[in-house]
């Protein structure tokens, strides 16, 4: 990938957190959102905050990263400004990559805060630290794509929101956030180890308690890189097959 | 090859279905570099389908597309730097201000930092929109968006530019301001691709015209030419002090006369030999004793030609015959 192209998937990113993201309610609401669950969970049980903390990251990152890029790509359809873009001398991939790490950086900016919180609660390492922030980086990449796919796979902005309550919500039960994974019933961890939320979560309990219910870290980063490469083809794929259907 | 490079657009064979439905036929035309070219059709025709084919925007079944002798779908990227288009919907950003989309248009063609602003700021001066440009493109009128949208298209110099319905939607003033604009560019070098439904406008704009219609190319010429091949009956119009009685009698007894309308001050005749029918009218007149103020002709327009090709109801946009080859 050659300069010019970089310095155009940059603009185009620039230009969706300038324009969609980095705005006053939605800062407003990634510093709120985490802040409210770490002193909801510390009210409820002091002692046990810390077990929580990884899985709070990973959900911390799942919305964040997914939410504003469903938004962003199903509006700009719907505008034509999507159309704009896919007349500019730009290919089709570094444009998505373009779109994809608005929700990037978005996502781990606000898993960022919640990180900076709680880290508190730990004696970490910089050694843990930097595998700490790979690791949510990673997540961020994994859950942008997979919301990346959703909008490319949806027309309207409220279908594209259905679609991502019928993942998350589900995923936040099954993946370890509040029910560690050992815990579950044996089909529900198969169906675990099929979402991308299971590895960004056992992967911070690698990192922040050097243990974890289930992989080794190495495997946990692997199959984010997995997820996110699976979900930036799969859109990808929709994109070149609206073309050749439209 | 040689002769494809001179053409700025050709296409060959170019097919597209939607669902087994072909909204393209096959259809084959070539645009000559420096003119304006003009696809005209009642809405459904396949016009914008087209020009979304051309653009890049969609992929046809069938066929080819070259851009100064490249293929689209090889040299996609080149294809899009040498190209502005202007699709039917005016499509920047609504939350930049006019300044601002066009700069960010600018990032993406890659154009140099240093020399953005001052390109988008030309633009802005030559559309009219410099007092205009930290406005949010949301709150521009109907018009001003479809201008701004239109210098978008020409922030990286393009060679040619591809107008979807340019005038769609607008009002008299902003239309006629937008199609001084096109004749502008058009005067400056550039080649000017149009789809239009507007008889009127494709007249007023296009050196040659392509008629489309159910995804075919029915017939394809200079608008001149393209009128020369209508058969429709040529007009006589006298304007006249006053009509006498029994005037419309003796006129409609006369040889070659299609149609004969008369009001107070203006006798119109339809005939299919002007020259003949003249001398006629002006013998009767002459008799008759009455004043005639001017005599003006009128021939066929490309509104005749359109509807003698197509068959098309022109009210009704619908067509109700079968068409001619």
């Amino acid at each position: 990938m050659h300069t010019p192209t970089l310095s155009k998937i940059f603009y185009v990113t620039l230009k969706d957190l300038k324009t969609y993201y980095l705005k006053p309610p939605l800062i407003s609401w990634g510093i709120i959102m985490p802040l409210a669950l770490v002193f909801a969970f510390y009210l409820k049980n002091p002692q046990g905050i810390r077990e929580i903390v990884p899985g709070l990251i990973g959900m911390v990152l799942l919305f964040g990263a997914t939410s504003m890029e469903g938004v962003v790509i199903t509006f700009e359809k719907r505008v034509g400004t999507l159309e704009r873009l896919f007349l500019a001398p730009i290919g089709k991939a570094s444009l998505l990559l373009g779109k994809m790490l608005s929700g990037v950086i978005f996502g781990f900016l606000m898993g960022l805060l919640f990180f900076i919180v709680s880290v508190f609660f730990f004696h970490l390492s910089p050694h843990k630290i930097f595998m700490s922030l790979v690791l949510m980086l990673l997540s961020a990449a994994s859950f942008a794509a997979l919301g990346m796919f959703v909008a490319n796979s949806v027309k309207e902005v409220f279908e594209a929101m259905t679609m991502f309550n019928f993942f998350r919500f589900p995923m936040i039960f099954v993946c370890g956030v509040f029910i560690p994974l050992e815990s579950m019933p044996g089909f529900l961890k198969y169906l675990a180890w099929l979402l991308p939320l299971t590895y960004s979560v056992d992967g911070l309990r690698n990192t922040l308690f050097d243990h974890s219910s289930g992989f080794p870290l190495g495997l946990d980063l692997i199959m984010l890189v997995l997820f996110t490469s699976l979900f930036f083809v799969l859109s990808l794929f929709i994109q070149r097959r609206r073309l050749r259907r439209e | 090859m040689s002769k494809i490079n001179k053409l700025a657009v050709q296409t060959a064979g170019l097919a597209k279905s939607y669902n087994g439905f072909w909204a393209l036929k096959g259809i084959d035309f070539s645009v000559q570099k420096g003119e304006i070219f003009g696809f005209l059709g009642p809405n459904g025709a396949g016009k914008t389908t087209t020009l979304r084919i051309i653009t890049g925007l969609s992929r046809s079944n069938r066929g080819d597309v070259f851009i100064f002798g490249h293929n689209i779908q090889k040299d996609e990227i080149w294809v899009k730097q040498h190209i502005g288009a202007v699709p039917e919907v005016s499509n920047l950003y609504p939350e930049l201000s006019s300044l601002n989309n066009l700069i960010f248009i600018a990032q993406l063609y890659g154009i140099a930092k240093k020399s953005r602003r001052e390109r988008a700021e030309d633009l802005l001066r030559e559309f009219g929109l410099y007092d205009k440009r930290n406005v949010l493109f949301s709150q521009l009128s109907k018009g001003m968006k479809r201008s701004l949208t239109i210098a978008a298209s020409l922030v990286h110099k393009p060679e040619i530019v591809f107008l979807d319905e340019p005038t769609i939607g607008l009002d008299v003033a902003s239309s006629r301001h937008l199609r001084a604009l096109i004749q502008q560019l058009h005067r400056s070098g550039v080649t000017i691709f149009l789809t239009t439904h507007n008889i009127g406008e494709a007249e007023a704009l296009c050196q040659r015209v392509a008629i489309l219609v159910k995804g075919e190319i029915i017939s394809m010429d200079t608008v001149e030419a393209l009128k020369r091949m209508t058969p429709a009956p040529q007009r006589l119009i006298f304007t006249v002090d006053g009509i006498k009685q029994g005037l419309k009698q003796q006129l409609s007894r006369m040889e070659r006369v299609k149609s004969l309308e008369l009001t107070n001050s203006s006798i119109e005749v339809q005939c299919d030999d002007v020259d003949l029918v003249l001398e006629a009218v002006l013998k009767i007149l002459r008799k008759e004793k009455v004043r005639i103020r001017a005599i003006n002709t009128a021939s066929a327009s490309l509104e005749d030609t359109f509807v003698h090709l197509t068959g098309l109801d022109l009210e009704l946009m619908k067509i109700d015959k079968e068409l001619k080859p």
